[in-house]
């Protein structure tokens, strides 16, 4: 999107549409409004062009227009824009009864142009300002390379939008078909990251991606919620607690998620004490970030249904976690979104 | 509520604007401390916080929070805005302090989307 991407308000959405939009319009709104600034002028105009000289009698170009069912023809003058000619101006000339004057004669000499380069979305603020059905389209050189009409946009945003929802789809399909597809005695797919101590800028990328696969596996969102919180704290774990580090691994089946966090120092004395709540060891730094305030295992504990840590001071600690699946979600697309307030995890 | 609304309530300057508005907010939740923020909020909520780093918007993508309010007029580091910006989370900063802030959202007919923890 350019940087002078404006929402669409509340009014003219309803404008275009004739009706208050409800939720589901915005969505769609705003995908659309996205492409409008995706999408360049010279990806939907057309380039098959019939053009006219100032020379050109009235009568040639209404039978251009005729043969070709389009209502007007920009007029070149050595490859110079220099006019446009629509039916509008051809019912003048037959109104004099002057179909064999020169398209000069009657061809709009003020054109308003748009560039090839621009977003889409400049083309539809031409169309509405000037109340224009087609524009020219000049290249950066301020050649004519193409004509742009309502229809191209309506046409070029269609397509736009039916490839990129089919390419989600596919993507979704083979993802959440996953667990269907391979044929095992036990199929799992394990997604490994490692995240090195201290790098609070990179914190919670895994936990993003991880994200991100579980709902295109089609897990449950619920499920994929209290797995996130879970690897996110233990993720953070690391980058706050570790010397060097360590390996966060995540093991998905049909019918469980199982987490772990793998380091190698400095280990915890007492891996009872770590799941009090309030009770921490972390610095000031950590605790000004707004971690540190002794949940982070409190929180894991409440979003999995089972927890282990073993830990060995001096060599390290492990931490695994698990979730089971009623039922089977992952692996079977679900629709489970929706707007009411859900139970917390 | 719209997140446009909202921006209006607060005084709000929209930091990112590459990311879209057109957001519905169905509640609101209020911390600085980011296990909170994970523990009880609950999805769909706008974000108030005193807090800038780039790991609020990690743990508000995560508790799948939609939009960040920064409280006080701070100010957020680049590298939040970037997270921010590339995980189409919008980030706004009021001149209001926290207290002022809920106020006026949950007069406004904002509801608390942070959920009471029990003892146990």
């Amino acid at each position: 999107m350019s940087p002078q991407a404006r929402p669409l308000t509340e009014q003219e959405a309803h404008g275009r549409r004739g009706r208050p939009i409800t939720d589901h319009d915005a969505h769609e709104i705003s995908h659309v409004e996205a492409l409008s600034y995706d999408l360049k002028i010279r990806d939907v105009m057309s380039n098959v062009m019939r053009t006219a000289s100032p020379e050109m009698p009235i009568e040639q170009v209404l039978e251009i227009l005729r043969i070709n069912r389009i209502s007007g023809l920009p007029v070149l003058e050595n490859d110079i824009l220099v006019g446009i000619v629509s039916l509008e101006d051809i019912v003048r000339a037959m109104r004099n009864n002057d179909l064999t004057a020169a398209t000069s004669q009657y061809m709009t000499r003020e054109v308003v142009t748009v560039v090839s380069y621009d977003p889409i979305v400049n083309a539809v603020r031409t169309f509405t300002e000037k109340q224009l059905g087609r524009l020219p389209v000049l290249d950066e050189n301020r050649k004519l390379v193409g004509m742009i009409t309502k229809g191209d946009i309506t046409r070029g945003i269609l397509v736009a939008l039916e490839k990129d929802y089919k390419e989600e789809e596919v993507r979704r399909y083979r993802a959440s078909h996953l667990f269907e597809d391979v044929i095992s005695e036990r199929t799992t797919l394990v997604m490994r990251y490692t995240i090195k101590a201290g790098d609070f800028t990179q914190g919670g990328k895994a936990s993003s991606h991880i994200k991100r696969a579980l709902l295109r596996l089609g897990a449950d969102p619920q499920i994929t919620r209290r797995c996130c919180i879970a690897v996110y704290e233990a993720e953070m774990n690391l980058i706050i607690h570790t010397t060097n580090g360590g390996i966060l691994k995540l093991e998905v089946e049909p019918h469980r998620i199982t987490m772990s966090t793998t380091d190698d120092g400095p280990g915890i004395a007492d891996t009872e004490v770590v799941f009090e709540p309030g009770y921490s060891t972390a610095t000031e730094q950590v605790r000004e970030m707004g971690f540190g305030a002794g949940m982070g295992l409190v929180n894991m504990k409440r979003c999995v249904d089972e927890i282990k840590l073993e830990s060995t001071v001096g060599k390290g600690t492990r931490l695994v976690m698990r979730i089971f699946i009623p039922n089977q979600t992952v692996g079977v697309s679900r629709d489970g979104q929706n707007d009411e307030p859900s139970k917390n995890y | 509520m719209n997140l446009k609304e909202i921006i209006e309530l607060v005084d709000g300057k929209h930091l990112n604007p590459e990311v879209d508005l057109n957001i519905k907010i169905r509640g609101g939740c209020g911390a600085d401390l980011m296990s909170d923020v994970l523990a009880c909020s609950q999805p769909k909520a706008v974000l108030l916080t005193g807090l800038t780093n780039p790991q609020v918007v990690r743990t508000a993508q995560i508790a799948e929070i939609r939009a960040i309010i920064f409280v006080r007029g701070k100010q957020p580091q680049v590298e939040t805005i970037d997270i921010a910006t590339q995980e189409n989370m919008p980030l706004v900063t009021s001149p209001f302090g926290m207290f002022e802030l809920c106020g006026r959202l949950y007069r406004a007919g904002l509801p608390g989307f942070e959920s009471n923890v029990s003892s146990s």
